[in-house]
């Protein structure tokens, strides 16, 4: 313990000069920590995505609609196994800083499409008998305070025919993630057939086809056929498997990782010279006191390990520090950004990894400064002055 | 008391290389030092006094010659073994004091504790008893920067004295001192000497510093004049 003052002690002989270098290494921390969380959520959609569903969209973007027709045009193509759809609501509840998406689906179809979400079989049953009904996913419920039996306006982008621009819906279940699934859970889900008709236009539209198809292999050919179904129509598709959409769609960012990447190497590396010359100039003050303490009997270990203990508190310090503040940035953003970005959440693995990283960058800027204490032969040190 | 012999050096030689030549600072140098001595160091400048006493407190090794003191043969340990032999057995004071700025007069001669096995009471009741000592209780929560130059040599002291060491090493402690507080430090040694019965090796320039040893040795050119 007294040894650990000490260590302490060191540390704050020059707090400014510490200070700026915790500083520093908080922020580096801080960029660590929140690219990697974005490049995991990038990758993270990527990986939920399943091998055997296609997505449909018009050819020309997400934004267009499709004929509802297609729906049943593109479940007589052979191989496919199952055909649902959804559509972009966009609607916000009571801010407009509340944003995540809703989707008017057909029920049974969508919930059966997507088996990684689970919703208790009575709620099922209650939001099929209620026109107004609605589910959420359980992060929603957590993030509004939400339970069943709730009436929820929504401020949509589609005018209702009376003229009202403000939906009701009623919270008739709540899903979650199956277990073992790491699912986006901050979608809210109603009837097509009442949104249908109750928008004022874009009437007989869907957004996007979603289709399963018999297996993974006839993914391509089911996705060729369905494109040259609608080619030369007023609404041509695009057909890829659900990796290759989220992949296309992440991709519009760049590629996320490499960037990621490039930029954690500058700044690491100008971390390394930042920390590593404080503890380069802080052994070299204290030469004369290092000698000194060595005279007293202190092993040249132990100096070894006073210096590294110096330098990894330094870096652990700054190191949690910089991803604790991200992580409560991120906790703050979490909510706007769900909406595009599910699964936008700092994961365990970037607390861990930081902490590693840190623990790393002390050990490196540390070690030759300590051993230069380690090896200083103390009668030239003390004869120095 | 015994007539009991601490030290024994015997033809000890201690060299420099300095690129091709090789500097010769002590030549065959012979040197019985007894229990309970207080023995001032004396010579010009560049007489090889610091070496002498380097050697003495294991900080440096001869380059040939038997080293012993209180039954060990120094100049046949390792670079480990002193380090742990100077724990147990040296006490160092020095001109410029060479205290912990960043710590207490308390943890600066708490310093050497931290090496035995004593518990952290213990290590208070030390560290209050050597304090005593040297006359600074009241300062014990002052840092180095809040104490006069005597004051920081008394903290030296206590430090050099906490662990009881065999052998008290001084390298012109008052060099850095005014007359009177220069005389308060020699006293204060002196004391130690009387009264605590340590053995202490002294190198001075000052001839009313030597004054307060019982014996002075005069080393010219590497070697002792009687
Ligand atoms: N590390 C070293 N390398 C080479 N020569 C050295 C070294 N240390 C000391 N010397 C030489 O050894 C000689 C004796 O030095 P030492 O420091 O023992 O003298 P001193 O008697 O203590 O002098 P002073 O009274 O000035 O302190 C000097 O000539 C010095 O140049
Ligand atoms: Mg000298």
């Amino acid at each position: 313990m007294a040894y650990l003052y000490f260590v302490w002690r060191n540390l704050l002989r020059k707090k400014t000069r510490t200070l700026l270098t915790v500083l520093s290494i908080v922020v580096a921390f801080i960029l660590y920590a929140a690219l990697g969380t974005l490049n995991y959520a990038f990758s993270m959609g990527v990986d939920l995505a399943g091998a055997d569903r296609l997505i449909t969209i018009h050819k020309t973007s997400l934004i267009q609609q499709l004929p509802y027709s297609y729906v049943n045009k593109v479940r007589s193509v052979e191989g496919v196994a199952d055909v649902t759809h959804a559509t972009w609501f966009g609607g916000y509840y009571q801010d407009p800083k509340n944003q995540f998406p809703q989707f008017p689906v057909v029920a049974e179809e969508y919930f059966a499409m997507y088996d990684t979400v689970v919703l208790p079989p009575e709620q099922m049953e209650a939001w099929r008998k209620n026109r107004l009904g609605a589910v959420v996913g359980r992060s929603l419920v957590e993030r509004f305070g939400w339970k069943v039996g709730d009436r929820v306006p929504l401020k949509a982008l589609y005018d209702k025919k009376d003229g009202e621009r403000v939906w009701e819906f009623v919270i008739e279940g709540i899903y979650e993630a199956r277990e073992g699934q790491v699912v986006d859970t901050s979608t809210m889900f109603f009837h097509y057939d009442y949104f249908d008709e109750a928008r004022a236009f874009g009437e007989g539209t869907v957004g996007w086809l979603i289709l399963r198809v018999d297996s993974p292999e006839v993914a391509n050919r089911v996705a060729d056929e369905i494109d040259m179904l609608f080619a030369n129509s007023s609404a041509e598709t695009k057909t890829s498997t659900e990796k290759v959409f989220v992949e296309s769609f992440a991709k519009q960012f760049g590629d996320i990782g490499a960037i990621v990447s490039a930029i954690l190497a500058a700044v690491f590396f100008t971390m390394l010279l930042v920390a590593g010359n404080t503890m380069a100039q802080s052994v070299r003050e204290r030469i004369p006191e290092l000698a000194v303490m060595k005279t007293i009997g202190f092993s040249g270990a132990s100096i070894l390990l006073m210096v590294l203990a110096e330098s990894i508190l330094l870096a652990v310090a700054g190191g949690l520090t910089g991803v604790g503040l991200a992580w409560l940035f991120i906790s703050g953003a979490q909510a706007n950004l769900q909406a595009f970005l599910p699964g936008f959440a700092m994961p365990t693995s970037i607390v861990f990894s930081g902490a590693l990283l840190s623990v790393a960058l002390g050990f490196v800027t540390g070690i030759f400064p300590a051993l230069q204490g380690m090896r200083l032969s103390i009668v030239s040190a003390l004869g120095r002055r | 008391m015994e007539q009991d012999i601490l030290v024994d050096l015997k033809q000890i030689e201690k060299s420099y290389r300095k690129g091709k030549e090789t500097v010769k600072v002590l030549s065959g140098l012979d040197l019985e030092i007894k229990r309970g001595d207080f023995l001032a160091l004396m010579g010009p400048s560049g007489s090889g006094k610091s070496t002498l006493l380097n050697l003495l407190g294991g900080l440096d090794s001869p380059t040939s010659g038997s080293l012993r003191i209180d039954g060990d043969q120094i100049d046949k340990l390792s670079q480990g073994q002193l380090t742990r032999w100077r724990a147990r057995h040296v006490g160092f004071i020095f001109q410029f004091y060479n205290l912990m700025p960043v710590l207490t007069t308390e943890r600066n001669v708490e310093l050497p504790l931290l090496l035995t096995k004593l518990s952290k009471k213990q290590r208070r009741q030390h560290v209050d008893t050597a304090l005593a000592l040297v006359g600074l209780q009241d300062r014990a929560k002052h840092y180095p920067s809040e104490l006069s130059g005597g004051q920081e040599q008394r903290v030296a002291i206590a430090r050099a004295i906490v662990s009881d060491p065999t052998l008290l090493l001084c390298d012109e402690p008052t060099g850095d001192l005014d007359r009177a507080t220069a005389d308060e430090i020699l006293d204060l040694l002196r004391d130690l000497n009387e009264q605590q019965n340590k053995t202490i090796i002294m190198v001075t320039h000052d001839p009313k510093a030597a004054d307060h040893a019982k014996h002075t040795l005069n080393l010219n050119k590497g070697a002792l004049e009687h």
